[in-house]
Formats: structure tokens, C-alpha cells, sequence
């Protein structure tokens, strides 16, 4: 109740604001509030935005951010609070309403539909009609290549969508987004399972929309890319405003500090990852993986992880990483392949068997593959260890619960109870539960599919050490991420993928950025030299080309990795 | 909700603390909670509401015997629905039961010179059978489950007429008094209603089966990831609901005294279904309420009766039903996605 009076209300005439003085907003919010059931998501948010400015929405998982941008949109009715679009109070119904006004959203779980094409997703609602009011396919689809190629993803427009990556699908709801003439396009971590590369793209789209006068705002939990795109930010807590203002008025441990509600002394100089580096390990493979072949995706990829090790495997959108480890998992159909854990070989294509052996997969995507919606937090923990709960068929409550509250606790799981709807958590607390439910399983393989995909700074460090400490119980990990930093601190070695192929193997003094991008690229040195490092000035970088408000600021804020990562992408880009 | 605001608010700053949004809230929060209080709780107060009517409007309803005869009535309907749920739990549906049940009812001639309890134990076997096909259709071969059981709804019905041919009446001590005998009073098939509800919760509330059940209607993908065996789960669930179909189907043969498969069971899967739907159970899967489901089926019945009572033709009592399930389904589903 306090807190929201007692914030600065800085965000109009605050100082440092970069619009030209007397741009009117386009959206106010004030004093927004909505709760569920018992749970008060808003607690008086306000959020100011401006034309021509992207602004970054951030907090802790669980903070408001979603709920928002909902309750803004339409998607929920807000209990309280004004919305203000262009000046005049409105209340959006329904989504499709703020649609057509002009607001465009990409919420955080896609809401596309997976049955239906790539092109009649983009165009959905609005299809190009025949003269005889039919929907023009032929057009439709030539637009939508179009589209789609100019933001530089590789995809068949006419395929299904469910068949794509998590990536390219967000990409997909970016070509819808913009597709339209909007005044405000919104994007809730648009970046979660996007690669360096589709990442520069989405910030080059976003660019030329403010350049043109549209009003941005950016959610992400991958702060260093905050400093590279957003003007100004605004930062929730606990469903409280706590801050708004100019991006580069923050260094990131401020910013840290605000989202956290701690002191910037105890944020304290972390670096980008938690892992603490690499790890000891035994020396025969538990995981071992050869001549995978999965029709049209994989050929010939072979794995081999040891006890305690974490092996990377990294790749661009669509170069078969999900797929390797869905292979291995038992839940594609291989054509060929090998694999076995601890000696034993495991039977093609039965995840039951696989999960039985001591594997356990984190699937990449949380909504469809992950949690149970309405299964509460507690069923959805228990879920693949039911039968171990349970004696003759009829589960023992009292053990279940046990095991529920060692996990609530170790990963720090908020939710109201542990009967509270596992649909209702936000995005980071539901990854989390799936987390759970895999150790719950006490794995000796853990393959971890983009596991803190959508989870904020301090959730991530969380799950980043428990990375490191399962490796240390014995534990092989092979993770999956399309964030580098994670995989050059995480891993001990990373089997980098190209089009369905191992293409490097990259450890010891290999394993640095520049290395990284150049294997990920698919230009990688022969693998078989690998012995010899390349210098991390394989290519020079080309200064020109700065964007002009890109990485200024978090050069000056002590963030050698997120300059690094920028200097490395241009390099990159230079080259393709 | 209300409840939970406002020991909250007294903790704040008095009285004065409380501002015009935050009444707003309280209003909205209102609303909503409406919506889906009445999800759950709708069809105790209807059921509730139309006793009150039934005692003042309709003469000698508050009468043992009326009230064992509605409840005699309800059995079939009940045991059906409670299976019935178990299938849509898996966001599956059955529409066999009603075949099924004549099934069963076809199966009982044919072995009642062996004694009831022969001829019943091949009648439920019967169903239980008539349910693995159903099951393994739809969990081995992948056929929608709609699509699966209609062939069985018209297939069974079919084999039912084939083997027991027109009606036939029946009699044997046993199947006499399994329809028409009672303890204290309370008559067999409520008895055997009352232990078909009470296992069914227990599958539900307490075994690994009924946790897989909703999990699987929840989020079948995520559930094959999870390695439960899904498809052993599936073709149970099926077998469950055929089975109690025939239950159904043999305490209606004894309570007539006589098999007739080709009218026994007939709309029996509508009935169920509305009796699910009306019960709070959503056809979208992953949920299951088991006294929901009972109600539903108590309040379809009382309104069947009070037609009657009242000598409103048997039309509009259907389109009555049809106007409640319409109803029902909406508050499951139309306001899905916008809370
Ligand atoms: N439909 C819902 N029903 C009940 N509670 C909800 C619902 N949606 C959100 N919440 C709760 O509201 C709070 C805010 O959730 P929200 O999704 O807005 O967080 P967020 O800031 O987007 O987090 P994340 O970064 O994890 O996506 C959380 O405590 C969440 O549990
Ligand atoms: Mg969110």
C-alpha cells in the first residue's frame, strides 16, 4: 500500500528522458491493478510510453510484467486503474480490440495456432480475400515469404507451424506482428529461444519501428540486452512500480538491485553466469551416443558424457539440437543409432525405458511439452514419480508431500501453496516446477533443453549453480542454450551442430566466444585441427556499423561480456 | 475473495486507506468470483433450488416413496455419467454406453440358465470387452475418440438386436431381487449406485490411475514426456466407463424383469454427458468432479420428474435439457481464455 505512493513519479517529466520535450504519451497506465483468486499479480503499475522509444518492462519471474501488458491489452480485465491510448481513457475488451487500435502483441507463451501454416498464422484474421471473399492462399503465401525472408528466417510458409522450433515460431509471431501498421508493438520475451543471430534481427526490426514513430516495449531477462536496444525502462516488483527512467542512467547491478528490492551492495559485482567453472569428472561416459540419425533432421551425431560433466551442444534455429536430445530420449523415431547409458543399451524410441535408465529431459518448451495446466503445483512435481509414491496403486499424500516441499525449498518454487494451479505461476516458477519434476526422478543423465529460458537474473543463477552443484554429485548434464555466455562458463566442452551434424567440438581453451560463433556460423576450421585455437581475432571487427544507441551504455557500465557479445555478433554479421 | 480483502484492508491504515479503485476491485472481483463459483458450485444450488420448488409446488414430493422412486430412477443415469467422466477426464468421450448397455442386457438371456450371477458376470465381461476395443482404438491406433465409439455406439447396438433379438422377459430369483429387493429400505441398485460413486472417487482422489487420468486430459504430450504409460491409462479408462455401462445396463434388465436391446440404453450417452457437463466437468479434459457428476445426474432426473408431475409433454422436458446442457457448456467453455 505504501510503496506505490511513495515511488518516484518520474516517468513524464523525469529527468533524462530522451523524447523531444511535449511528445505526447501514447499509452498511459496508472494505478493498474488486478488480482487472482487470492493473488494480487498488480498492486498500482503505472507505465508511460512514448513514440519512437523502446522501453524495457522488467522484474523478477512473478513480478506483474505478463499481467500487464494482459490487463492492457484485453486479454484480462484490469480491477482497477487508467489506460490512457493516444490521450483518451480506454478499457480493450477483448485482445483482437487493441489489435485493431493499433497495438500489437507478442505474448509470452506463443499464442499461435500449430495446425494451421506459417502464412495463415501471420495473416490470421486478416487473409487476403479472391474477389469471390475465399482466402487468397496463393497471395497470401507469396506475402508471407516475403515477410519472412525479409527478417531472415528460413522457413516454409506453407508447412505446419506446430512442426517449427520454439524459436522460429516466435520469429513467426514477430513477421505477424509487424505485419501490421501498429503504434505500439509489444513483446514479451520475444528473445527467449532465439540465437545471437535471430536476436540482432528482431533488434534491427525494432530499430526501424521506432524509427518510424512506434512505441516499443521489450521484456526480457537477458539484461545485457536490455542496454543494447531499450531507451528507457520500467521495473516491477512484486506487482509494485518500483522505477522508471532513462536505460542509461542504470549500470546492471542497479538495475539488479531495483528488480530485486536489495541493495546494490548485496547485488554485488556477479559475474554474467553463476557457474563457477568447470568441473571434475570421471572418465568412463555414462551417456553414450553414437550415429543418431533422425529422418531429415539428424545424421550420424554422436554424444558422449561423462559423470559430472556438463557438455554443451549448441547450434543455430534448426540444427538438431532439441532433436538430438529427443533421440536420445526416446521420443523420436530414429532410423539408426546407438545409445546407452551406463552400459546398458537403451530400446529406440521408449522414453519409458529411457526415463527408467536414469535420463531425464527438460524440453524446451514449457506450455505444450511441460506442465499439466490445471494439475496443481504439487501433481505437476510428482507427476513422473507417481508410481514410486504410491504403494499398491494408491498414492501416500504424506510422501508426495515430502518430496514436494524439499523441492519448493531447494529452488525457491513461488506459489501461493503447493495446491495452487500450475497454469496460474508465472513463466519462471513454472520452468522451475519442471525442474523439479525431472530431479525428482533422481536422473544420472540430465539433458536440459534452454533450461532458464524465460527465468529472471536471480532464478537464473539459481538454476546455473544447481547446474554446477548436480555435476558435482555425479550427475551428466547436456545443456542446451542459445545464450553463450552460458555455454562457455557452463560447459566443459560443447558439441557445437550444424544442419543435423556434429561440425565442432570445442573445449579447454577453444571454448571462448569468438570460437563459439565462428562454429556456430558453420565456418568453423576442420574439426579435426581442433587442437589448434584459433586466436579470438580470427576475423577482424569491423567498427563501423554501430547501431547508434546499441551497446554505448553497456559498454560504460563494467559489462565486458554483453561488449564482447555485441563486438562478436557484428563480427558475425560482417560475414554473413 | 471478499472475505479474503477485507481483514487485509483493516490492517491498512484504517478505513480512510481504502480508495475509489480499490472499490472497484472489490466490485470486478465480485463478478468474476460469481463466474466461477457458479462453475463449481451451480448445480448443488439448482439442485437445491428445484427441491425447494418441487416441496411447494409439486403435491406429496416430500414423500418416501417419491423420493426412493427418483432415486431408483437416477441409478442408471449416475453410474453411466461417473464413467462416463472418467473418459472425458482424458478429454476423450464414450458415446458406446448406450449400446453397451444393450450389450449387456442382450448377454443375460442368453446365460440366466446358469444362474444370475453367471449371467451377469458375462454381461459386465461383455462391456468390459466392448471397452478395450473402444480403448484400443483410441490409445494403440490413435482413432478420435468420438469417431471410435460412434462405430461402437452403432456396432454394439447392432451385435445387442443381433443376439437377444426383440424383448424378452426373464425370470430368475436372483436377477428379481437385484431390481426389485432392498435393505432397511434402501433399495439394491441405490446400494450398488452408491458403491459404483464411492469407488469411482476413490480412483480419482487416490490412486496413481486417476492422477494419470486427469494429467493425460490435461496435457497428453507432456505426459508421454513425463513416461506415464498412457496408452495402458487410456484403455482403462474406457474399460472403466463400459463396464459401468453394463453395471447400468444390468440393474435396468432386472429392475424390468426383461431384456430389450433394442430400446434399453437409448440417448443414455446424452443423458450422461449433460449429467458430466452440468457437474462441472468441462469436455476440454484434465478435470473430473465426482459429486459434481452426481448432482448433475440428481438434478437431471428431478427435472425429468417435475415435468412429469406437472404433465409437460416429454418435447419440451427435452428441449429443456438441451437449453441446460447449451447453458452449462457455455460456463465451461465460452468464458475459457478470458478471466
Ligand atoms: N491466470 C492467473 N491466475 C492466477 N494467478 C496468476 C495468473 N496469471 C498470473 N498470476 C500470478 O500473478 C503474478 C504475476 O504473474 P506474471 O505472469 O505477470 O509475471 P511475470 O512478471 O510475467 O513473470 P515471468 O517473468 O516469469 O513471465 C504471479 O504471482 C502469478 O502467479
Ligand atoms: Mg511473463
Amino acid at each position: 500500500m505504501t510503496e506505490e505512493t511513495t515511488v518516484a513519479d518520474d516517468d513524464v517529466s523525469g529527468p533524462g528522458t530522451l523524447r523531444p520535450p511535449g511528445a505526447a504519451p501514447l499509452v498511459q497506465v496508472r494505478g493498474a491493478t488486478k488480482s487472482f483468486g487470492g493473488v494480487q499479480a498488480l498492486r498500482g503499475v503505472d507505465l508511460t510510453l512514448l513514440p519512437g522509444e523502446i522501453h524495457a518492462l522488467v522484474g523478477e519471474n512473478g513480478a506483474g510484467k505478463s499481467t500487464l501488458i494482459k490487463v492492457l491489452t484485453g486479454v484480462y480485465a484490469p480491477d482497477g486503474g487508467e489506460f490512457r491510448y493516444g490521450g483518451e481513457p480506454v478499457r480493450f475488451a477483448r485482445p483482437a480490440d487493441a489489435q485493431r487500435a493499433g497495438i500489437s502483441t507478442i505474448y509470452q507463451e506463443v499464442n499461435l495456432v500449430p495446425l494451421l501454416s506459417v502464412a495463415r498464422n501471420i495473416y490470421l484474421g486478416r487473409e487476403p480475400r479472391t474477389r469471390w471473399g475465399t482466402v487468397d492462399v496463393g497471395a497470401m503465401n507469396r506475402r508471407a515469404a516475403q515477410l519472412v525472408g525479409d527478417l531472415g528466417i528460413d522457413v516454409d510458409v506453407t508447412g505446419e507451424l506446430g512442426r517449427l522450433g520454439l524459436g522460429a515460431q516466435q520469429m513467426v509471431a514477430l513477421a505477424r506482428a509487424v505485419s501490421v501498421e501498429s503504434r505500439v508493438v509489444i513483446m514479451d520475451e520475444p528473445t527467449s529461444s532465439l540465437e545471437p543471430a535471430e536476436v540482432e534481427t528482431l533488434f534491427g526490426v525494432a530499430r526501424n519501428l521506432r524509427r518510424s514513430g512506434t512505441a516499443l516495449v521489450f521484456v526480457s531477462h537477458r539484461l545485457d540486452e536490455l542496454w543494447q536496444l531499450c531507451d528507457r525502462v520500467t521495473v516491477l516488483r512484486d506487482g509494485h512500480h518500483v522505477h522508471t527512467g532513462p536505460m542509461a542512467e542504470l549500470d546492471r547491478v542497479t538495475l539488479v538491485s531495483h528488480m530485486l528490492g536489495k541493495d546494490a551492495s548485496e547485488v554485488g559485482a556477479q559475474g554474467v553466469t553463476e557457474f563457477a567453472g568447470k568441473h571434475r569428472h570421471g572418465d568412463a561416459p555414462v551417456l553414450d551416443a553414437s550415429g543418431i540419425a533422425v529422418r531429415s533432421r539428424l545424421s550420424d551425431v554422436a554424444l558422449q558424457v561423462r559423470p559430472g560433466e556438463v557438455v554443451g551442444l549448441g547450434g543455430l534455429l534448426g540444427s538438431g539440437r532439441s532433436e538430438t536430445v529427443k533421440a536420445i530420449y526416446g521420443d523420436l523415431p530414429v532410423e539408426s543409432g546407438r545409445v546407452s547409458v551406463a552400459g546398458r543399451n537403451l530400446r529406440a524410441g521408449s522414453v519409458r525405458h529411457a526415463l527408467k535408465a536414469g535420463v531425464a529431459l527438460l524440453s524446451e518448451d514449457r506450455k505444450a511439452e511441460g506442465i499439466i495446466p490445471d494439475l496443481s503445483v504439487r501433481d505437476n512435481i510428482a507427476l513422473a514419480v507417481l508410481p514410486r509414491m504410491a504403494r499398491g496403486g494408491i498414492v501416500v499424500e504424506s510422501r508426495i508431500d515430502a518430496l514436494v516441499e524439499t523441492f519448493m525449498t531447494r529452488l525457491k518454487i513461488k506459489a501461493a501453496d503447493t495446491g495452487q494451479k500450475v497454469r496460474e505461476l508465472s513463466g519462471g516458477n513454472q520452468q522451475k516446477v519442471l525442474i523439479a519434476r525431472w530431479l525428482c526422478t533422481e536422473p544420472t543423465v540430465f539433458l536440459l533443453d534452454e533450461p532458464t529460458r524465460g527465468i529472471d537474473v536471480g532464478a537464473k543463477q539459481e538454476v546455473q549453480a544447481l547446474i554446477d552443484e548436480l555435476a558435482g554429485h555425479g550427475l551428466a548434464v547436456v545443456l542446451i542454450s542459445s545464450e553463450m555466455e552460458e555455454l562457455v562458463e557452463g560447459a566443459d566442452r560443447v558439441v557445437v551442430l550444424h544442419a543435423g551434424r556434429v561440425e565442432a567440438e570445442l573445449s579447454g581453451s577453444e571454448l571462448s566466444h569468438s570460437r563459439l560463433l565462428t562454429a556456430l556460423a558453420g565456418e568453423s576450421a576442420d574439426p579435426a585441427d581442433d587442437g589448434q585455437p584459433a586466436g579470438d581475432d580470427g576475423q577482424p571487427t569491423d567498427g563501423a556499423g554501430q547501431p547508434a544507441d546499441g551497446s554505448g551504455p553497456s559498454a560504460g557500465t563494467g559489462q565486458p561480456t554483453a561488449a564482447v557479445r555485441t563486438a562478436a555478433k557484428e563480427e558475425e554479421d560482417g560475414r554473413g | 475473495m471478499a472475505d479474503h480483502r477485507a481483514p487485509v484492508r483493516e490492517h491498512a491504515d484504517g478505513a480512510a486507506d481504502v480508495t475509489a479503485a480499490d472499490g472497484a476491485d472489490g466490485r470486478r472481483s465480485w463478478r468474476r468470483f460469481d463466474i466461477q463459483w457458479i462453475r463449481r458450485n451451480g448445480v448443488y444450488v439448482a439442485l437445491a433450488a428445484l427441491i425447494m420448488v418441487n416441496i411447494v409446488i409439486t403435491p406429496n414430493f416430500v414423500n418416501v416413496a417419491t423420493l426412493r422412486l427418483q432415486l431408483i430412477q437416477v441409478v442408471p443415469v449416475l453410474i453411466v455419467a461417473l464413467g462416463m467422466a472418467v473418459v472425458i477426464a482424458t478429454k476423450g468421450i464414450d458415446l458406446s454406453v448406450g449400446a453397451v448397455m444393450a450389450l449387456a442386457a442382450a448377454v443375460i438371456p442368453l446365460y440366466i440358465g446358469y444362474g444370475a450371477a453367471l449371467a451377469i458376470l458375462v454381461a459386465l465381461l461383455a462391456g468390459a470387452l466392448s471397452g478395450a476395443v473402444a480403448g484400443s482404438l483410441v490409445a494403440r491406433i490413435g482413432v478420435q475418440p468420438i469417431v471410435a465409439t460412434l462405430g461402437l455406439m452403432v456396432a454394439g447396438r447392432g451385435l445387442a438386436n443381433l443376439l437377444g433379438g426383440e424383448i424378452k422377459s426373464i425370470r430368475d430369483p436372483g436377477m428379481r431381487a437385484l431390481g426389485t429387493g432392498s435393505v432397511l429400505g434402501v433399495p439394491y441398485v441405490v446400494l450398488v449406485a452408491i458403491v459404483v460413486t464411492v469407488l469411482v472417487w476413490f480412483l480419482v482422489a487416490r490412486t496413481t490411475l486417476g492422477r494419470q487420468i486427469v494429467a493425460i486430459g490435461g496435457n497428453a504430450r507432456a505426459s508421454v514426456l513425463a513416461g506415464l504409460p498412457v496408452g495402458r491409462v487410456l484403455l482403462t479408462a474406457y474399460v472403466v466407463c463400459a463396464l459401468l455401462a453394463a453395471v447400468a445396463g444390468v440393474l435396468l434388465t432386472a429392475r424390468s424383469q426383461a431384456s430389450d436391446p433394442t430400446r434399453l440404453g437409448l440417448l443414455m450417452e446424452l443423458s450422461a454427458i449433460t449429467a458430466v457437463v452440468i457437474g462441472g466437468t468441462p469436455l476440454t479434459g484434465g478435470q473430473i468432479r465426482v459429486a459434481g457428476t452426481v448432482a448433475g445426474a440428481l438434478l437431471l432426473q428431478l427435472i425429468t420428474a417435475t415435468m412429469i408431475a406437472h404433465d409437460i409433454p416429454d418435447s419440451v422436458a427435452q428441449m429443456a435439457q438441451a437449453v441446460i446442457v447449451v447453458g452449462a457448456v457455455y460456463l465451461q467453455l465460452g468464458r475459457r481464455g478470458r478471466r
